[in-house]
């Protein structure tokens, strides 16, 4: 029981966290063909938006979920206008370090706005919820994996049911082919930093739920997102899923004693879990366990 | 008046000329085929057409407009499509998908559509919840074929359609193109297997080094000992 009870359950909201995020990552790598590194700050940015919206509304964080979806993919739609599509013809290199510094300014900007102490949503604890005597389980992860489930199906019903949901999986499996179809690109990378911003929002109230809020909150994260846009296929969506969810209960996991006493992998080196896993699929198999796309 | 009329067309990539003037026609409803050896700049003549490849001289006029330098999406919306040799399909979406995909700036109702392409191409109807990168090479010419002809076109141009096919299937190829051109549409295509090609077309063009070499209908171009010898084989 101490397995589920403190290994699984915390590895599958964190995992929900990670896929989240990696969706987006794999969505913009798959329509605008770039590793966006400021996908951790735009997190951070999310959850903060959330602390302000709880402080001025007086709602509970979940609630404030939707402004803080909407700020942040106006806040994307803005960087992208100012900063990624003036580069758009450009080296991808070009983009990519204009992307790390926008990394750098939404955090200052964060630090600026909000302080640079870490923060929390509510005070006081929770009481866990005992399921059947033995499986206990906070509240607050329930609510996590409903409401990261809930966005996965929209997502999903977007991507499949409507009309720019398909040409945006269009123009990430040919963009040449899409042009000829007379596909607006403008249009679709619009509704990508939609999407991609939007559920890093939700990632990172999320995660500041389940921990606390610190500007440096979606930087830290980086890596283990683009290990599971990796593991999963970069360019698709659902692989992030998956990837998403093999990492983080691969990092939770890696801590539970199995043969003795003592962590299998001590809890400080859990990133170094997901590093690992990432290095091996670019070895392995780069193009992720679903075929994704490698780009020459 | 021709339905496609190209004058004198100078085209390339960059400071590279490839077509040096190329003049060629189409009349409503012909099937035309362009021949000729590797590096004629037959490709790049459906490109430049099509407004993928610039221009640097010339003229096209196309339903009796000049669109010289046309993009792609006004030439679309005026009725002309176009197939690419490679990359023609969307593997990752369904069959219908990529045919949804393919009118996507047409406005009103995809059913119809829809079913005029079903209805030319059976065996897409029955696949129509496939995603396209599981089937074999015929069959995703079937879709880029229907995928192109989903925004009614009075001009298809092809380039290339039976590349990298086996004999068998290049032969169900050429017979869907008849079929199209049958209903009706306008096809200028681009063919490396030239014998094949011209036996089916009502017009053929000879290119070579970029200009013209060899013009009229697909009978006498087979027959021309001159040409034969030249780019047949003998």
């Amino acid at each position: 029981m101490e397995l589920i009870n403190l290994y699984l359950i915390p590895g599958v909201v964190l995992g929900c966290i990670y896929a989240l995020g990696a969706i987006g990552l794999s969505l913009i790598y798959g329509v605008l063909r770039f590793g966006h590194f400021a996908h951790g700050d735009v997190m951070t940015f999310g959850a903060y938006v959330t602390l302000s919206a709880v402080a001025l509304l007086g709602v509970s964080p979940l609630a404030a979920l939707p402004i803080s979806i909407l700020v942040t993919a106006l806040l994307a739609v803005i960087i992208d206008r100012l900063f990624y599509r003036p580069f758009r013809d450009s080296p991808t290199i070009v983009v990519v370090i204009a992307s790390f510094g926008v990394a750098l300014m939404l955090r200052s900007l964060v630090e600026i706005i909000w302080g640079a102490d870490d923060q929390s949503y509510e005070t006081g604890i929770r009481r866990p919820i005992t399921l059947f005597d033995t499986l206990v389980i906070a509240p607050r992860h329930i609510a996590i994996v409903l409401a990261a489930v809930l966005l996965v199906v929209v997502l999903h019903i977007f991507l499949t049911r409507t009309r720019l949901g398909k040409a945006m999986r269009a123009v990430s499996d040919q963009p040449h082919l899409a042009r000829i179809c007379g596909i607006d690109l403008d249009t679709v990378s619009l509704w990508t930093w939609v999407f991609g911003a939007g559920l890093a929002a939700a990632a990172g109230l999320f995660l500041a739920i389940d921990t606390e809020l610190n500007p440096n909150m979606g930087w830290n994260l980086l890596l283990p997102l683009f290990a599971a846009a990796i593991l999963g296929g970069i360019g698709k969506p659902y692989g992030a899923i998956a990837g998403g969810l093999v990492i983080g209960l691969a990092e939770e996991l890696s801590s539970f004693p199995l043969f003795s006493e003592r962590p299998l992998v001590p809890p400080d080196y859990k990133t170094g879990v997901a590093f690992a896993i990432m290095v091996v699929m670019l070895l392995w198999r780069p193009q992720g366990l679903f075929r994704g796309r490698v780009y020459g | 008046m021709s339905l496609l009329a190209v004058e004198d067309l100078r085209a390339g990539y960059g400071d590279t000329v490839i077509l040096h003037g190329v003049d060629i026609e189409v009349e409503a409803g012909e099937l035309a085929v362009i021949v000729g050896p590797n590096g004629a700049g037959k490709s790049t003549l459906i490109k430049a057409i099509f407004g993928v490849v610039s221009t640097q001289g010339g003229r096209v006029r196309f339903g009796g407009d000049d669109t010289t330098g046309a993009s792609p999406e006004r030439l679309v919306a005026r009725g002309m499509a176009y197939v690419p040799q490679e990359r023609n399909v969307f593997p990752t979406l369904t069959v219908a998908e990529n045919l949804e995909m393919g009118a996507f700036t047409t406005r009103g109702p995809l059913a119809p559509l829809l079913d005029a392409q079903y209805a030319l191409f059976p065996e897409l109807e029955r696949r129509r919840r496939q995603l396209v990168g599981e089937m074999s090479g015929g069959q995703r010419q079937m879709v880029a074929l229907a995928r192109a002809l989903m925004t009614k076109p009075k001009l298809l141009l092809l380039d290339e359609p039976t590349a990298g096919l086996s004999p068998k299937v290049m032969a169900q190829v050429f017979g869907y193109i008849r079929a199209i051109n049958q209903a009706g549409i306008g096809v200028l295509m681009v063919e490396q297997n030239a014998r094949l090609a011209l036996q089916i077309a009502d017009r053929g063009y000879v290119l070579a080094a970029g200009r013209n070499r060899f013009s009229g209908t697909g009978a006498d171009l087979l027959a021309n000992r001159q040409m034969a010898e030249a780019f047949l084989g003998g």
